[in-house]
């Protein structure tokens, strides 16, 4: 077990410092002069040039990629272009509000997805089962952002259709995060809901893939309650993989965050690369990026090993 | 399990063609699944749109009349008017062509390298595959939209940069894929007669190996396209896809924004849109794979 | 067999399956009795029905499988007319079964002690600790060394062999009066399989259990069974004790069977496989089911399916064949598998 986990620590080594390669390219990949793009189409060259003197846009690649890693490491992601303050305090400042919005919305995904795949397993080929599977392929197919929409015009403005009334205990509030519970719920169902989704049906197969198994026929055999079947000798394997999803949902929901911060005007990381795009302040762009990839790799990881431990018992070779 | 499934194998031995009689019996199961072909009805229906939809409604989908904006569904106009009073029904159908083009185009793209990526590796193994696969694994560290977002972002936002971008993002999904399946087959006793009558490395790969994988090729690439589409939307909702006037559908939901409100068919209509689209190809792609990997059924 | 006692029939099962190609009738009337204290052999190539209806008997079909008719008499009560929390009661309690794959048999999130004493704990409604100990007592007497250390383990950490004594100890835990045992040794080293059998006859002797042997291994049937079943596409098509059945054997698949395989008994010039294959259950043959295979099949045999007949006075030899019928429409001598032989006609 301490094998694995410092191989799988050693393998993590060359992800991150490739992560760190591609983010830092990714300022060659502007199109033109990235000095003169960031500093704008009527910048004087005096400007140009002094922009490009401080973010050192005239040494060599290699030399401009050792400072950015060595940097990087000390927690220094450079300055932004618009606001002069340094990325990290920029990102400091707003770190935890996504991490905060991303873990609701894992809870709230493992919770429903749970339930619904285990329901739809237990009663697979009903109609309980049939309506939960399209309700899963609906949340699937659906984007979130759209989803946030609705939700803001249903909940937020209060204009649901056919003319019904929003009860008062109803009313949610279209923006901001943390205040109140009127504020959480709405972009937390917004960025859940495609992962419970992934979860009730990834469950479900899971499930009906174990149910399938020599050793719930001998549990059977034993005289055992379908009950103590299906949620002992069953649940406790099918749940196994479903570890692994649980942890690339939280990071999809990472990602996802562009959008519901958007949409929801959440000052998070999200929002801060969004901005940071629109004002073409690509410090802060590849700052946000490197820190959210850095978060999702160390949660892989951290379910890798985890997976690993449960599984410790399954692995029949 | 095991033993109900030796119990009731049907061992008839057919003399015909065993690969177009195992299409025989993929077309009959997937037939059989009624909510594949409701899928596959609708992407049909969804691609005879994309073609031949400009030329059907004759509405032009950027002339605007201010007048009549933010008209709700009316007779005349079936979707309603948006903010500049442009139709949005003749909007959908102009952008219909945009959703599926960079929808195919960008899983093209990326399937075709991933594929090679996944056989290559997968058939020679060693240092070629550990690091083409430790490649992935740096793709794969940008999570959901985030590796799409960074790409279109120093581009900048265009169709072709999407479509670069969503391609390259859904190259890592097919290179896991296809390594598998390949040593999968490559285990195969087949493969080494074929390689000890002299076959090349080439003609392996093409000739015994992609045909024995197309499978899960085909399965992961029309999962895939939904995924792309919602992507795409997603970047062209945060203005970095297709630009004004185009009719993209997330474009077009992210302009509604603001009339929400007042007019929120403006919203509810290129989000219905995206969803039938991606719902399609996710109940398509499901009834494929059961077809063509019925151990996964019951 | 009349003047011993029986304490399972089976009578006329009928097991159909639903598959994608429609329904398939996997058991089509199968009828034996199981005596007391006796071990009978159910025999037969795969795909000839012995598994389900050994799973029939306990009703542990998979999903898609049902009984469709006949009985199954255990001390008179039929089994399938039952309550599934009565079925429940015997399961495991009175009848117990172990399977082919000890590889996969056993749950491997749970200890082997946990599996074992689930059963104790269910049936004789005994607390964790007297159940535990119990637990280690089954493993004793199955013959594993050590048992306190390994009631602790896994699954994933013991051989084949041992996982299979296992099941075995888990199948005993509630001293049942039927084993059903589906191939128990088909997955093991040649070694382990002997010692798998010598086990379970030891058992038996000292528990005085009923066996059904599930096997399409010969050898296991001369080495462990008094009766023996011979089953054929669904059906049986030889019913006897073990003896007469490899001294005299009758029906033509029996006899080819036997000289498929090598003998030390008796002299072969050569081993004769049997033609052909299984019929698909989609397409069984309108008449006797092994006419297509048979070497000595005529007209009627072709067109009609033969009876399950007795020979003999009482029941203890039955056979399914036309040629031992006042039907018979061949010659009153046939040559099967290099063997002369007079038949009624």
């Amino acid at each position: 077990m301490t094998k694995y986990i410092i191989r799988r620590l050693l393998q993590t080594i060359p992800v991150l410092l490739g992560v760190s390669i591609l983010v830092f390219s990714l300022m060659f990949l502007i199109p033109g002069d990235p000095a003169q793009v960031m500093a704008g189409e009527g910048a004087s060259e005096q400007t140009v040039e002094n922009l490009r003197e401080k973010l050192g846009l005239n040494d060599p690649a290699y030399v401009q990629y050792g400072r950015f890693l060595g940097n990087a490491l000390q927690g220094d992601l450079g300055n932004s272009v618009r606001s002069g303050r340094p990325v990290m305090d920029e990102i400091q400042a707003r770190f935890w509000i996504t991490v905060e919005v991303a873990v609701y919305a894992t809870i709230l995904a493992v919770f429903i997805g749970l339930i619904a795949g285990i329901i739809s397993a237990v009663r697979h080929y009903t109609l309980t089962d049939v309506s939960i599977m399209i309700i899963a392929l609906f949340g699937l197919s659906m984007p979130n952002f759209w989803l946030g929409l609705l939700l803001i015009q249903w909940f937020a403005l209060g204009n649901l259709p056919f003319g019904w009334d929003l009860p008062e205990i109803l009313k949610m509030r279209p923006s901001g995060w943390g205040d109140s519970w009127r504020q959480i719920i709405l972009p937390v169902i917004t960025l859940g809901t495609g992962g419970a989704a992934i979860i009730a049906r990834m469950t479900r197969s899971s499930m009906l893939e174990v149910i399938g198994q020599d050793y719930i026929r001998t549990a059977r055999a034993k005289g055992v309650s379908e009950r103590i079947v299906i949620y002992r000798h069953a649940l406790k394997n099918a749940l196994i993989p479903v570890v692994t999803v649980i942890g690339l949902e939280f990071g999809g929901f990472l990602g996802g965050a562009v959008l519901t911060e958007t949409i929801f005007a959440i000052n998070g990381m999200g929002r801060l690369t969004i901005d940071a795009i629109r004002q073409r302040d690509f410090p802060v762009v590849q700052g946000t990026v490197l820190v959210i990839s850095l978060l999702f790799v160390i949660v892989n990881l951290l379910v890798d090993i985890s997976y690993k431990f449960l599984n410790k018992r399954i692995d029949l070779n | 399990m095991s033993t109900v499934q030796t119990e009731k194998n049907p061992s008839t031995m057919k003399k015909s063609n065993p690969r177009s009689e195992a299409f025989k019996t993929f077309m009959k199961r997937l037939l059989k699944n009624k909510a594949a072909v409701v899928g596959g009805i609708v992407i049909l229906f969804i691609i005879l749109v994309g073609i031949f939809g400009p030329f059907l409604v004759k509405t032009d989908p950027n002339a605007q009349n201010i007048l009549n904006k933010l008209q709700p569904p009316s007779k005349e106009h079936w979707f309603g008017t948006d903010n500049f009073g442009r139709d949005i029904f003749s909007r959908i159908v102009n952008g219909t062509k945009l959703t599926l083009t960079v929808g195919f185009l960008s899983v093209f793209i990326g399937g075709i390298i991933g594929v090679v990526l996944g056989i290559v590796s997968g058939y020679y193994g060693g240092a070629i595959d550990t690091i083409t696969m430790r490649l992935m694994d740096i793709l794969l560290a940008f999570p959901g939209i985030l590796l799409a977002l960074a790409i279109v972002s120093v581009l900048g936002g265009s169709l072709v940069n999407v479509i670069i971008a969503v391609g390259i993002f859904s190259v890592p999904a097919f290179a896991r894929i296809v390594r598998g399946s390949t040593l999968q087959v490559k285990k195969l006793e087949y493969i080494d007669a074929v390689r000890a009558l002299g076959a090349s490395d080439i003609r392996i790969i093409f000739k015994h190996i992609l045909p024995n994988i197309m499978s899960p090729i085909i399965v992961q690439a029309t999962m895939r396209i939904a995924t792309a589409i919602l992507t795409a939307s997603g970047l062209a909702f945060l203005g970095l896809g297709a630009q004004p006037p185009d009719p993209e559908w997330g474009a077009m939901l992210s302009d509604g924004r603001t009339y929400m409100h007042n007019a929120g068919h403006m919203v509810l209509i290129p989000g219905m849109m995206i969803v039938v689209v991606v719902l399609a190809f996710n109940i398509f792609g499901d009834g494929l794979r059961d077809a063509l990997d019925p151990k996964m059924k019951q | 067999m009349n003047e011993m006692e029986s304490i399972l029939v089976v009578n006329n099962l009928q097991t159909s399956f639903g598959t994608e190609a429609g329904e398939v009738r996997a058991v089509d009337g199968v009828s034996f009795t199981v005596p007391k204290g006796k071990t009978i052999g159910i025999v037969g190539e795969s795909g000839s029905g012995k598994s389900i209806t050994s799973l029939s008997i306990l009703r542990l079909l998979a999903s898609n499988g049902k009984t469709k008719g006949g009985e199954v008499l255990f001390k008179g009560k039929d089994l399938l007319k039952l309550s599934e929390k009565a079925m429940r009661e015997i399961r495991g309690n009175q009848i117990s079964m172990i399977f082919q794959e000890p590889m996969t048999s056993l749950n491997p999130v749970y200890t082997v002690g946990q599996q074992i004493s689930e059963t104790i704990k269910i049936h004789k409604k005994l607390g964790n600790k007297e159940a535990m100990s119990q637990s280690v007592e089954m493993l004793k007497l199955v013959g594993i060394p050590s048992p306190e250390k390994r009631v602790k383990q896994y699954p994933h950490e013991l051989s084949g062999g041992m996982r299979q004594r296992v099941m075995i100890a888990m199948a005993l835990a509630c001293d049942p009066e039927i084993l059903i045992a589906d191939e128990p040794t088909t997955a093991l080293d040649v070694t382990i399989q002997a010692q798998i059998l010598e086990l379970i006859k030891d058992l038996q002797n000292r528990l005085g259990m009923s066996v059904i042997m599930i096997t399409h291994d010969l050898g296991v049937v001369a080495e462990t069974c008094d009766y023996v079943a011979v089953m054929y596409a669904g059906q049986v098509v030889e019913y006897s004790d073990v003896r007469t059945l490899f001294k005299n054997p009758k029906h033509p698949y029996t006899l080819g069977l036997l000289n498929s395989l090598p003998r030390h008994d008796v002299d072969q010039e050569k081993l004769i496989p049997i033609k052909g294959m299984v019929p698909s259950p989609h397409e069984m043959p309108v008449g006797c089911r092994f006419a297509p295979r048979c070497p000595v099949a005529t007209e009627l045999c072709h067109k009609k399916q033969p009876d399950l007949l007795s020979t003999g006075g009482d029941n203890s030899e039955q056979i399914r064949c036309w040629m031992y019928s006042e039907e018979w429409d061949g010659e009153s001598e046939v040559t099967l598998y290099g063997e002369k032989r007079t038949v009624k006609g």
